[in-house]
């Protein structure tokens, strides 16, 4: 199936009418470059809650992420990188014990979404070996180094922002606001991106698409 | 005369080379950039998707697309490229990256990193790409002091700290000395100074609880 195109004033809010309560939710960006700031904010107004997130960091000052935290619609937040001089939402939620916390080395993150897209059932991986973040995994030695038993991590949405999407739902990014937006789209049942225009099909470059179509369920744009 | 941070900075950039592929990581270690020569051909790596990323940028320059692994925004020098931070990592884990510079709590002679977290209960843990830079660079260099704030040494026979990675830095930039530590230098019973500054060999035993091999040139430091 194509992508469907949302635009005009409900745009965002038509495109997240379904997200369940309970759902995992894989937010791209890296702090605020790549955040689908629009989109969280309409996931906010949906409602769904009992939610678990899944990106890099846990929220930048009182918007995006945050916002969403704020809220109380997130029982746990699987990231890489959760404390920074603005997570102070994030940071007084776990403190009081209102959020779950699952920290992963950022590679690893990224690479179980990956296995997830890529329908790997798991993966040996160096990272974490020996360390905290490995207690508890499965190890095996391969040529001389330790390694951990890693699983994929699948979204049941992923919220991705782009910079432009042609009308099937190919996909290009700008910069490093890409990150981990490309990876997410194949990690996810449903996959909604948000971009800054939708252009014709046979407008964008196939030797530039980063996403294809084939990943993109719903196209966003305001 | 111990180093400063920019002398510690120059120190590494000078043994970066020439058309290595680097990442200097977050905090500290960014000074190495300001030290790489123009012709050195170094390209830098941030984490976040992208080669050849060039110095911060500034007023009309700044991009909110644009940023390093410090989320400052920065700018891209021709040959850069984006990727994806599955890519991007693949090329730490996959021994495509030649060197990472990163700080450090506590560094064991035997080569294993503590960085990321200092294990006390209420600290939030946060790893970042620490975990994947250390164990996947081809050398890792470690920027640091070499006492902490209380006079501890951070170069110690075995980490207290929460470990980053097992037997994974190559060399040590401190104030005081420059360290040769892991697997290869431990082998010959500890770790060896290539330099020191302001202080002498003996001195460093006398601070140290690791064995030292000297191995300062005559013309070093």
């Amino acid at each position: 199936m194509s992508a469907t195109t949302y635009a005009g004033a409900t745009a965002y809010d038509d495109a997240l009418a379904d997200v369940a309560d309970g759902a995992t939710v894989l937010v791209g960006g890296f702090g605020m470059a790549g955040m689908p700031v629009e989109l969280i904010d309409a996931l906010i107004r949906q409602g769904a809650r009992d939610l678990t997130v899944v990106s890099n960091n846990a929220g930048n000052g009182d918007t995006g992420l945050a916002a969403l935290l704020a809220a109380g619609r997130v029982r746990k937040v699987v990231c890489s990188f959760p404390r920074q001089k603005d997570s102070w939402v994030f940071d007084g939620l776990y403190r009081e014990g209102r959020l779950e916390l699952e920290v992963v080395p950022q590679g690893t993150l990224a690479e179980r979404m990956r296995a997830a897209g890529a329908g790997i059932g798991a993966f040996f991986c160096p990272t974490g070996a020996g360390t905290l973040l490995g207690e508890g995994k499965e190890t095996r030695e391969i040529d001389g180094r330790l390694h951990v038993l890693e699983h994929p991590i699948r979204g049941d949405v992923a919220l991705v922002k782009a910079h432009v999407a042609d009308e099937l739902g190919n996909v290009v990014y700008r910069k490093t606001a890409r990150n981990f937006g490309p990876v997410m789209a194949t990690a996810a049942e449903t996959v909604v991106v948000q971009v800054d225009r939708v252009v014709p099909v046979g407008d964008l470059d196939p030797e530039a698409v980063v996403t294809p179509s084939i990943y993109v369920d719903r196209v966003v744009v305001a | 005369m111990s180093r400063s941070k920019d002398e510690i900075a120059a120190a590494i950039a000078a043994d970066i080379p020439a058309g290595s592929y680097v990442n200097l990581g977050i905090g500290q270690p960014t000074l190495v950039a300001d030290h790489l020569t123009p012709g050195s051909g170094v390209v830098l790596h941030t984490e976040n998707g992208m080669l050849n990323m060039g110095p911060a940028a500034h007023g009309d320059d700044v991009d909110p697309d644009l940023t390093n692994a410090g989320k400052i925004p920065v700018t891209e020098l021709p040959g850069a490229a984006y990727f994806h931070h599955a890519d991007s990592f693949a090329m730490m884990r996959g021994g495509h990256l030649d060197v990472c510079v990163l700080g450090a709590f506590q560094v064991s002679a035997g080569g294993d990193l503590a960085n990321w977290h200092t294990g006390e209960a209420d600290a939030i843990p946060a790893v970042g790409g620490a975990m994947d830079l250390a164990i996947g660079a081809r050398r890792v260099f470690v920027m640091m002091t070499l006492l902490a704030r209380d006079g501890t040494p951070k170069l110690v026979p075995q980490c207290s700290y929460p470990l980053t990675g097992l037997a994974c830095v190559d060399r040590v930039y401190t104030d005081l000395a420059t360290f040769e530590v892991g697997p290869a230098a431990h082998a010959d019973g500890g770790v060896r100074v290539l330099a020191t500054y302001g202080t002498g060999v003996a001195d460093l035993r006398e601070l140290l609880d690791v064995p030292l091999v000297d191995a300062t040139s005559p013309a070093g430091g």
